[in-house]
């Protein structure tokens, strides 16, 4: 977290206590934090204050998103459009829409990870009741061509919700220019807290809750705010936005100064995503011939921390569905490696990696019985 | 201080990923086996040289996770010097248990290493 956040958030703890749906003093003031800061969440992406439902996060979010239309919309229909790389936040609860009876699109992507919103227009069906379309994707930072889609779903009369948790903060969100419906976020991307995000729920729209009880966030969202963690959400989100216009730049240059400094000392890897447009800060590459753990853990006792879409690293033994959904086979998805660089990220910490990670492939590749064979990668 | 996510794994199994014993092909090798890891794709090839239900020398190339090449390095540092009855006996347990365990989502690695000693030792 930013320093920033933590000191918004310290007096909530310890003065503000006040429980924001009690009318006394206490309360009141809670209630005005908390109005603050979905002002910062609102401004953000250019949406009205009362259009923003704070929650628990992402995960959250998608889940009410989603099926707070399903619920809603199943007299009308029960089909949904959405990909085969959203975040599992969307896939696994569109699978379970699908148990229950709903129907399922799942758009293919292309080998740049893209969705062509001509394949949402032709999935588009009498019965279909919501589109959901991720705004970035988490694993290679690929930005799909919301707008485009946002006038297929407006066109047909859809709801669109499209999961901006990689996004928001990162690159400029404007809900009204996108034409969401709903619009997924969490704070602890922004370098805020962890267990707050918020669900973009353009006016209008019907969704039924999935959390009832008291009627909070205007009968959205029931349950107590978590008031420190929604000042911390705020708090990040007017950094965000102050500061995105001057810090992205550079984290992108940061982004490609380590795309093109691993390129020129490693041979045989590869930039997943590479051609597409793409978040500033996220880079996946694909190194072949060595096994995506066995480098997670080389740069880890280097003190360098990435992820991978090696099946090894995950419990599930799974390889990562969006390296396969773009074409590459889980041999290949085993050696990939994702770097995220933060707006904290410096160019010592870039060029430390270019010294580092060619000594540690090559040392995996050593041992591979088959980098000496001549496999045409 | 060690970093969060090697924690995982015990000294030994880190040293064994990172220097490896026993790497390597031998091109007179009197018996070689390949094997792959249907959980993971991680794969071991393993090569030995046997006269008189000894086993002389033992090499090995692997492509797979920390804990695949380090359990594949023991293992076939195990084998060196081994008579072949003795070597058909070694489990994954043993192997894992050696390195000072594994994670449960890593036990299918010391699988890898097990197979490949069974496959190669099959025709003496």
């Amino acid at each position: 977290m930013r320093p920033e956040v933590v000191a918004a958030m310290m007096p909530v703890f310890t003065e503000h206590f006040g429980n924001a749906s009690s009318i006394h003093w206490f309360g009141q003031h809670a209630k005005s934090l908390i109005d603050d800061a979905r002002q910062h969440v609102a401004k953000l992406i250019n949406a009205e204050t009362a259009e923003i439902v704070f929650l628990s996060g992402g995960t959250e979010a998608d889940n009410l998103a989603i099926r707070g239309i399903a619920e809603s919309q199943k007299s009308g229909g029960r089909h949904i459009i959405t990909s085969q790389i959203e975040h599992h936040a969307v896939l696994h609860t569109c699978k379970d829409l699908e148990k229950q009876g709903y129907e399922i699109t799942w758009l293919p992507v292309s080998h740049d990870g893209l969705v062509n919103p001509e394949d949402v227009r032709k999935a588009i069906r009498k019965d279909t009741i919501l589109i959901s379309i991720m705004h970035a994707n988490n694993e290679i930072g690929t930005i799909q061509p919301i707008e485009e889609i946002g006038r297929i779903a407006a066109e047909a009369d859809v709801y669109f919700h499209s999961d901006g948790v990689q996004s928001t903060g990162k690159i400029p969100v404007n809900v009204k220019s996108l034409g969401v419906d709903l619009y997924s976020m969490s704070a602890h991307k922004i370098h805020g807290p962890k267990g707050v995000g918020a669900l973009f729920v353009k006016k209008g729209t019907a969704l039924k809750p999935t959390m009832t009880g008291g009627g909070h966030e205007r009968n959205r969202r029931s349950g107590t705010e978590n008031v420190a963690g929604i000042v911390g959400f705020g708090e990040a989100a007017r950094l965000a936005r102050e500061e995105l216009m001057h810090k992205m730049p550079r984290m992108r240059e940061l982004r490609d100064r380590l795309e093109t400094g691993l390129q020129s000392h490693i041979e045989f890897i590869h930039v997943n995503g590479g051609n597409a447009p793409r978040l500033p800060n996220t880079s996946n590459i694909m190194v072949d011939y060595a096994e995506g753990e066995g480098l997670v853990i080389s740069l880890d006792l280097k003190g360098v921390a990435v992820s991978t879409g090696s099946a090894c690293s995950s419990g599930s033994l799974e390889p990562s569905h969006v390296l396969t959904a773009i074409g590459k086979t889980p041999d290949e998805a085993h050696g990939s490696l994702r770097f995220s660089l933060s707006t904290m990220t410096g160019i010592e910490d870039i060029d430390y990696v270019i010294e580092v990670l060619p000594g540690i492939v090559e040392r995996l590749r050593e041992l591979s019985p088959y980098y000496n064979r001549g496999r045409t990668p | 201080m060690r970093p969060l996510l090697s924690m995982a794994y015990s000294e030994k199994l880190l040293d064994y990923f990172q220097n490896p014993r026993c790497v390597g092909e031998i091109p007179d090798a009197d018996a070689v086996a390949e094997v792959s890891n249907p959980v993971c794709g991680d794969v071991m090839k393993l090569w030995v040289k046997v006269s008189d239900g000894r086993i002389h020398d033992a090499k090995f190339k692997a492509q797979g996770c920390s804990a695949a090449i380090a359990t594949s390095s023991y293992a076939t540092e195990m084998l060196v010097g081994m008579n072949v009855t003795e070597a058909r006996l070694i489990t994954k347990d043993q192997i894992a248990n050696a390195l000072g365990g594994l994670p449960a989502s890593k036990i299918h690695c010391s699988v890898l290493a097990s197979d490949a000693i069974k496959q190669v030792l099959q025709g003496f």
